[in-house]
């Protein structure tokens, strides 16, 4: 028996095919073309090879708007993640607490990213907002338009209220798929409350963990939106991640050979990290 | 090790019962012996996993007592119960290997390490598991992974009863026999009580001593498999046992003697008149009604050879009666009279035995 070579079957694929080409790869094939060349409008382009992209690596301000951007993934990674877990934990399995939990927890996430931003803005500031002023009457030193120390504890407050959700509503979905037959074997096995989350919690959560794990990686080393509201990248640079320093020097200063070197530096760096996560992660599934 | 006593047990997951529906498991007092093989047989949905759980004690039963030997256990978890359990879907620890999976209930118990590694060799022997200690459990096959949980059971040495639910569901067709053989050789070898829940009778009747048939959240019958065989106390135990089930038919009484549709018939034992009102029934095995000359006329329907033997259907009127012909015997067609076997003949009262 052989199998036959269909070559029509491509035609099958040819629409999947054109779709993908112009929402994705046209586009990223004219960074591509801007990250190679020099223009000074007027559609006039000179060649410039890697220049734009040895400026970007060489530069000190990527390497520092890297650093942040890592440190702040880091950090939202470390809170979001084990708080999204313990949420998930004590939530409610059954009864009229159920749905009440599930909608309060979904909330955040229905709220338009500016908006966050926006609300933070206001709730953090020093004068009248509610968390600045407060905060300011018990005695902190509080000024996150001044502070870069501040402005740091605010966005990544933000965020962890912006989405930690997002890891509960995927840690309770693993969770309640747990049988209670685990349960009830744990019980009888006399296994204490620590054993039946190592044993039986954690190896069946690993799925949506990894999942989770990705997704606020993948999203927070892109954040944008919320910080560009809350802080504008500042004060100073102090919260210039990424891609508000992509955005600055793309239609800020119109850069667009360095902005489009970055673009894709930035793209590769993401691609790997997940592949990355990725592959450490489920590497004990193969065995 | 311990006898296991049910007193005036019932139990219902609704706050408040009322009517006799709401009692998912209805009044019944019980008596275990230490060291049988027990098998809790009924439809889905009669009961008996609740009696099970009321055992093991990951229920609080409603109203009544269970006394483990002299001791009462009604309030006890199923770790002060000692009660091992294995579940119809393989319960493992999947990051834990085969060794660490039997290890485990010892571990949280605090036994010696050198004990612990005695005891989870040795079942690891009795179940054939030897070879494989050392891999890693969520690599097993479904039967694999239940041995593993009937060896959590088995790997302490003072547990008072193990009980099975349904535990060969998910087992392929030709390993359930392998695995159900193993069972019973096991029961044999370490005579602990065991209690064995299944709504397949091939499977509560190769294992048990004593099987426990269940129907509406009540206990029908208890009795070696042979009692139900020969003997059910009610028509549902007749229908329930048996491929195919018992011939009930309607009958009156006539000064001591049963009549089917005018047709006398012999019963073993005599039925007593005065026992009260009710829907009188006849059963009878297929396996104890023959053709025969003379007896009860019928039409023949249908034929269904199963092998060693046909399985006959015929009909008087509007009531069917089925027979089972040995191969190789000649069967009428057409036109025929069938009799029962007086000794397996037996007269039930709203469905309940009375002669």
């Amino acid at each position: 028996m052989y199998k036959q070579l269909n070559q029509k079957a491509w035609f099958l694929v040819a629409p999947v095919v054109a779709l993908v080409a112009f929402n994705a790869i046209i586009p990223l094939m004219t960074v591509v073309n801007f990250s190679v060349q020099e223009t000074f409008g007027d559609n006039v382009f000179f060649w410039a090879g890697v220049d734009w992209f040895e400026q970007v690596l060489h530069s000190s301000r990527f390497h520092d708007a890297l650093l942040r951007q890592i440190l702040f993934t880091a950090i939202i990674l470390l809170i979001e993640v084990p708080l999204g877990l313990i949420v998930a934990l004590a939530m409610p399995r059954k009864g009229p607490w159920v749905s009440v939990c599930l909608v309060t927890m979904a909330l955040p996430l229905l709220i338009p990213w500016n908006v966050v931003g926006a609300m933070w803005n206001i709730f953090a500031l020093p004068e009248i907002g509610l968390m600045g002023k407060g905060l300011r009457s018990l005695g902190f030193d509080f000024n996150y338009t001044r502070q870069p120390l501040t402005a740091w504890f605010t966005v990544v407050l933000m965020d962890v209220w912006h989405w930690t959700s997002l890891v509960v509503l995927l840690c309770y979905a693993g969770l309640v798929s747990i049988p209670n037959d685990y349960y009830q074997a744990a019980k009888i096995d006399g296994a204490s409350a620590w054993s039946v989350f190592r044993y039986i919690q954690l190896p069946k959560l690993k799925r949506v963990l990894t999942i989770a794990i990705l997704l606020r990686f993948m999203d927070s080393f892109m954040i944008y939106t919320e910080v560009v509201v809350l802080t504008g990248g500042g004060p100073g640079n102090s919260t210039t991640f990424l891609s508000i320093d992509l955005v600055k020097m793309a239609l800020g200063q119109f850069d667009l050979g360095p902005a489009a070197a970055m673009s894709l530096i930035y793209f590769l760096i993401i691609l790997l990290l997940s592949w990355l996560f990725y592959t450490v992660m489920t590497r004990n599934e193969a065995r | 090790m311990a006898k296991i006593t049910l007193d005036r047990l019932r139990h219902s997951y609704m706050p408040n019962p009322q009517g006799a529906e709401d009692w998912a498991l209805k009044e019944m007092t019980q008596e275990l012996e230490d060291g049988g093989a027990y098998a809790l047989l009924g439809p889905s949905g009669c009961g008996k996993t609740t009696l099970l759980n009321l055992i093991s004690g990951l229920l609080r039963p409603t109203v009544g007592r269970i006394l483990f030997d002299d001791a009462d256990v009604t309030g006890a978890t199923p770790e002060q119960r000692n009660i091992a359990q294995v579940f119809q879907f393989p319960v493992i620890y999947d990051t834990m290997t085969v060794y660490d999976n039997l290890a485990f209930p010892l571990r949280n118990r605090g036994v010696p390490a050198a004990e612990i590694d005695k005891r989870v060799r040795e079942v690891g022997a009795m179940l054939d598991l030897g070879h494989m200690l050392k891999k890693r459990a969520s690599g097993l096959t479904a039967d694999g992974k239940q041995k593993i949980s009937l060896g959590r059971g088995l790997v302490r040495s003072d547990v008072n009863v193990i009980m099975f639910d349904e535990p060969l569901t998910v087992i392929d067709p030709h390993l359930k026999w392998v695995l159900r053989s193993k069972l019973k050789e096991l029961h044999h070898r370490i005579r602990r009580t065991m209690i064995y829940v299944t709504h397949d009778q091939t499977e509560a009747l190769t294992f048990a001593d004593q099987v426990v048939v269940m129907n509406n959240g009540e206990v029908v019958q208890v009795g070696t498999p042979v009692d139900l065989f020969e003997r059910p106390a009610h028509t549902f135990v007749g229908h329930f046992i048996g491929s195919p089930g018992m011939n009930v038919l309607p009958c009156s009484l006539d000064g001591g003697r049963v009549d089917f549709m005018g047709q006398p018939v012999e019963t073993l034992g005599t039925v007593q008149a005065s026992s009260g009102n009710g829907k009188l029934e006849l059963g009878v095995r297929p396996e104890f009604t023959r053709f025969d000359s003379i007896g009860i006329p019928v039409e023949i329907v249908k034929a269904a050879d199963v092998g060693r033997f046909r399985i006959v259907e015929t009909r008087h009127r509007e009531h069917r009666i089925r027979l089972l012909v040995p191969e190789g015997q000649p069967m009428p067609s057409g036109h025929a009279y069938v009799r029962f076997d007086p000794k397996h003949t037996h007269v039930y009262r709203d469905g309940w035995l009375v002669n």
